[in-house]
């Protein structure tokens, strides 16, 4: 028997294909995402628009939290840590979290490293802007991906042009000439085996989920229909005014995605989505998708 | 042969190029409709909470199981084998209740205790399987007339079969041995038949 290998770590995140992982503050939160049919929660001390709106460091959540949510529901506990914060990681690795996410949420703990995600026995997802960034953290060992979107803004523009890069480099590098693979790795500073291996199989090594801005159930459909396996939702669910009626909805649009007549019937009186920001009145230093390399 | 693979959530992708790569046709099912025409069903790894709730949802839960009560070949692996399954006490999720076992969620342990094995399956040939177990169930309790494919070295009970139905605790379709796929589809030749 053989634990913690790339086929069991890569393997949980094709499990989670087709499904909604929720941010959520504490158990009860976890409940209501479980029993809406979340298939993970992601355990924070705050979701990304309070953590906005707070300012300051953002850490790893207190670890009292992450193992009363863990208690509390049988479904996949993810948890959050600094990029470049290996220690935070160990941490989460020795409580036993189901995965952890390297996050540009928090406050980077290093301007310059990742984590080296290979060492871990617990699978990594990170965030990406585009395929580049997606392959270097494969590099490091990622077993799952995500685009960045902007968290906490409720503000689907920053998901969309994150996946439609990482979807149209993947499209570029599958119909390039061979010639022009090495060429397309250094411009982009990915990894050339990647590289060579979305060239041959038309496809990203890994499940990439879409992160950062859903706040409506179409937004969840439409990211879906662009490319993403998943969906991420952080602020949300709990920022709306019906919590678990906007997570069973965002459910069943995640499933059913290219289904307009159940877009419609799970959009009907779901209460107010969560309040939305314009990225443009966003300072560019306090942009969360730039926070990593 | 057509087979559908449920594809409420989880990996189904992964069976239907499984399935593919065998020559036959598969098609996803979301809705009560798409069940229409199968020969054989697959329901796939997953969150087994999530699957069976959009199973309630959208109506498939009864559907599934008249079929596989009227002899509708299905294979279960992993989320798939606890919905075959039943459980302790009426605890989440709700299932299928097809076989006759009762199931234990996430029995390895978290995720940093999921783990891949050489796992001997008898029914398969003498080349063991390599099988991938992720946050996997294990069948606790047998109470009728099931055939035990495969144990782990420790005795647990890991694989089994009830006349048109499998169950399986880990993932073939994350493997490029195509044998449980085979023996699936030889179940459902032989169902077509009657």
């Amino acid at each position: 028997m053989e634990t913690g290998t790339w086929k069991v770590k890569s393997g949980l995140a094709q499990m989670l294909k087709g499904g909604v992982i929720m941010d959520v503050v504490n158990p009860e939160h976890a409940k209501i995402a479980e029993d809406a049919g979340a298939c993970a929660v992601m355990a924070l001390e705050r979701v990304p628009s309070d953590i906005r709106a707070a300012g300051g460091v953002a850490r790893m959540a207190d670890l009292t939290i992450i193992e009363a949510i863990m208690k509390t529901v049988s479904i996949p506990v993810m948890a959050k840590c600094r990029i470049g914060h290996f220690v935070e990681a160990q941490a989460l690795e020795a409580m036993g979290v189901d995965y952890i996410d390297e996050s540009e949420v928090l406050t980077p703990a290093d301007e310059n490293f990742h984590v080296w995600k290979h060492d871990f026995k617990v699978p990594f997802v990170c965030g990406c802007r585009n395929l580049g960034e997606a392959l270097r953290r494969i590099g490091e060992g990622a077993a799952m991906i995500r685009t960045k979107g902007e968290a906490g803004t409720g503000n689907i523009v920053e998901a969309v042009r994150h996946m439609r890069a990482v979807m149209d480099g993947v499209s570029q590098l599958a119909k390039a000439p061979r010639e022009e693979l090495m060429t397309q790795a250094k411009e982009m500073g990915a990894p050339f085996e990647l590289v060579l291996e979305i060239h041959q199989t038309g496809k990203l090594p890994v499940v990439n989920f879409s992160a950062g801005g859903v706040a409506t159930p179409a937004d969840a459909a439409l990211m879906m229909q662009l490319g993403a396996d998943g969906v991420f939702v952080g602020s949300g669910i709990f920022k709306s005014s019906n919590p678990s009626k906007m997570a069973q909805a965002i459910v069943k649009v995640t499933t059913h995605y290219k289904d307009a007549s159940i877009i419609v019937e799970v959009s009907k009186n779901l209460g107010d989505a969560m309040p939305g920001l314009d990225i443009k009145q966003i300072p560019a230093d306090e942009l969360l998708a730039s926070r990593g390399w | 042969m057509k087979i559908g693979v449920l594809a409420s959530q989880g990996a189904f992708a992964e069976h239907i190029a499984k399935l593919q790569q065998l020559g036959v046709e598969a098609v996803p099912v979301r809705l009560p409709g798409e069940l229409a025409g199968l020969d054989g069903l697959v329901i796939p790894g997953g969150e087994s909470t999530s699957i069976s709730k959009l199973m309630r949802h959208y109506h498939l839960t009864g559907e599934i199981k008249d079929l596989a009560k009227n002899g509708l070949p299905v294979l279960g692996t992993c989320a798939g084998m606890i919905l075959l399954g039943r459980r302790e006490n009426g605890a989440d999720p709700e299932t299928l209740e097809l076989m006759d076992f009762t199931v234990r969620r996430n029995a390895f342990g978290r995720q940093t205790d999921s783990f891949e094995t050489e796992l001997a399956v008898p029914a398969l040939g003498e080349k063991p399987f390599p099988a991938v177990f992720i946050r996997a169930p294990l069948i606790e309790e047998v109470n009728g007339g099931l055939e035990i494919l495969a144990r782990l070295a420790d005795g647990t009970i890991v694989a089994a079969r009830q006349g048109n139905l499998v169950a399986l605790a880990f993932h073939p379709e994350l493997t490029d041995d195509l044998r449980c796929h085979r023996y699936f589809l030889d179940i459902v030749a032989e169902y077509r038949k009657k």
